[in-house]
């Protein structure tokens, strides 16, 4: 039975309550960016001639293409090698059998409750006696162990539901562990891989603060941790500011919209995993 | 759920009285499986857990990061547990929850109870796009949006004029009383969506039989919430509290970019506390033990819940 009509009505006006909340702050952000430049408008009021090529100033100084790319270079490092390692430890923890294997897990489950700030510092020294400070290698080395947890537990999570009868077939049928889980496990494992690699590149590309503390040059960072220094230098300029944090944020929507079912799924598993 | 299976799928393959040979090479076995995971581990050992245990050696020394470092035991602790400053800084992650995890997830609530069997349609994709884009967008960009939002000029100050408050309007975030709940409400549109998907794919997973067999016993709509909505959506809320406890206890990017901490020091939270300490204070020591602090906060207030809500019968 579902709830009574009224109370439909009521929930959909809420949930339409819900994303206009949810998208006053961006129509606000995109009238302010099509003010004149160098003016100092009021929250929202549509501009009588709107200024798109703010856009494009915006674009420029804020070095949008370079920084794409920089962003693109990072999680081509973390997400991949991420995927793998996890794969291969979440296999290992949920279908085979390994000494210690509870406690490893336990010890992999604790890293979930870590905020990232906490480990900071010492991750600071750590990359300065490595000389790799200013560089991306400091923001993908940390990022795949950070991730690790998350991605450990979701690929054994996902083993763990393929049922133990199909592995024993193979082993019967003489293929060791590895042929096992190279031809029967890892194609079962691609939802599972997708989701996990669409949350990781969303985590990447907008992770803030590992990217102001390891590289100085904004180029060299993620998008967010550029839009932080972009930010700082042009925070007086509302307009310009507006246009850039638009600009910015425009390739995860863009992104988030086409692949919308997906991310969807991703976003809810994720939470309920995580 | 997942585990019990496992471990009844496991138990008749590990007979007791094995031969020895074959206990012998079963048991080689087991510990070359430990390729699969060593990777995954040396990155994490590396890149985690060693800082975690440098974390806790910087925490009991007075370090700047360049000069030679002084053994103070525990008076960095003694530090952030009895300095009202510090202290305060805490207590602000704590008040923050109120916004990150209360707000959201009442107002889930209240719309996945009103909804509840809703079909699938147009409607729903388009309420997922939209409420999804908090969780999208790097939390820097959702700071730099409600910066201007609250600002003297802003559309919040433009609506409360609107409504006839123009009294209170005031540049929120440079308000020493306002701005705490101001960031606080930030957490809570980024929060919002989450919650209220969760709750509702969360409900329609609830047997309706449930709820005709509690409207054919006469239960009204206060009571069908208590009995049915709530503990059919324990698993789901937990999940909620958890996520959004974390990111509040954890808060960075949001207070970094709108508001540093200050005015003053009032919506100062351990996270951007630690940085600063850290990065423009240089006081190594200092920062660490808040660093060592904030893991334990986090990890014990998450552990219960998770205990209360994710049992196996759920």
């Amino acid at each position: 039975m579902t709830a009574p009509r009224r109370d439909q009505l009521a929930g959909k006006a809420l949930l339409v309550l819900f994303m206009v909340l949810t998208l006053i702050p961006f129509a606000t952000l995109l009238s302010t960016a099509l003010q004149p430049a160098g003016s100092i408008p009021t929250g929202f009021s549509w501009p009588s001639d709107p200024q798109w090529g703010n856009f494009a100033e915006a674009w420029r100084i804020a070095h949008l293409a370079p920084l794409i790319k920089s962003s693109l270079l990072i999680a081509v490092g973390v997400v991949p090698a991420s995927l793998v390692l996890a794969t291969l430890a979440g296999y290992g923890l949920a279908t085979l059998k390994i000494p210690f294997s509870n406690l490893i897990f336990v010890v992999f489950l604790l890293g979930l409750t870590i905020p990232f700030e906490s480990l900071i510092t010492p991750l600071y020294y750590q990359m300065d006696s490595l000389g790799l400070l200013n560089t991306r290698w400091a923001l993908v080395l940390p990022l795949i162990a950070l991730y690790m947890p998350f991605g450990v537990f979701w690929m054994r999570a996902h083993f763990l539901t393929v049922p133990a009868e199909l592995s024993e077939a193979a082993f019967i049928d003489g293929a060791g562990t590895w042929r096992t889980f190279r031809h029967i496990h890892l194609p079962l494992a691609l939802p599972a891989l997708s989701s996990l690699a669409i949350l990781l590149f969303l985590w990447t590309w907008n992770q803030f603060v590992l990217a102001i503390v390891m590289v100085d040059d904004p180029l060299k960072r993620t998008m967010a941790g550029a839009l932080g220094a972009f930010q700082g230098q042009y925070g007086t300029d509302i307009v310009l500011l507006s246009a850039g944090a638009l600009l910015i944020m425009a390739p995860t929507i863009v992104v988030f919209v086409i692949f919308q079912r997906q991310f969807s799924r991703a976003l809810l598993q994720g939470a309920v995993k995580g | 759920m997942t585990l019990t299976h496992q471990e009844a799928g496991r138990t008749p393959e590990r007979p007791a009285s094995a031969p020895r040979a074959r206990r012998g090479r079963r048991s080689r076995r087991r510990w070359a499986h430990l390729v699969y995971v060593a990777p995954a581990l040396l990155m994490y050992g590396f890149f985690v857990l060693k800082p975690l245990v440098t974390s806790v050696q910087y925490s009991l020394y007075d370090w700047n990061g360049i000069g030679p470092a002084t053994w103070v035991g525990l008076d960095n602790y003694r530090r952030v547990l009895t300095d009202p400053d510090q202290l305060s800084i805490v207590g602000h992650a704590f008040e923050l929850i109120i916004f990150f995890t209360a707000v959201p997830v009442f107002l889930g609530l209240v719309a996945a109870a009103l909804m509840h069997g809703l079909p699938q349609g147009s409607f729903s994709t388009v309420a997922r796009t939209v409420l999804f884009i908090p969780q999208v967008i790097p939390l820097v960009a959702a700071g730099i949006v409600w910066d201007w939002v609250y600002s003297s000029d802003g559309i919040a100050n433009q609506l409360l004029s609107a409504v006839g408050l123009g009294g209170v309007t005031r540049p929120w975030l440079a308000d020493f009383s306002a701005a705490l709940p101001a960031v606080g409400l930030i957490g809570s549109w980024v929060m919002l969506g989450l919650c209220t998907l969760l709750l509702l794919t969360g409900i329609n997973k609830i047997d309706p039989s449930l709820y005709e067999a509690a409207r054919i016993d006469g239960a009204n709509r206060f009571r069908e919430f208590v009995h049915i909505t709530l503990p059919g959506l324990r698993r789901e809320i937990g999940v909620c509290v958890t996520v959004t406890m974390i990111a509040a206890l954890a808060s960075f990017d949001i207070i970094y970019i709108s508001t540093q901490g200050g005015p003053g020091r009032s919506t100062m939270v351990p996270g951007v506390e630690i940085y600063r300490l850290a990065f423009t204070q240089r006081e190594i020591g200092q920062a660490s033990a808040m660093a060592v602090i904030l893991m334990v906060l986090v990890l014990v207030t998450i552990v219960p819940i998770q205990r209360l809500t994710q049992r196996s019968d759920a």
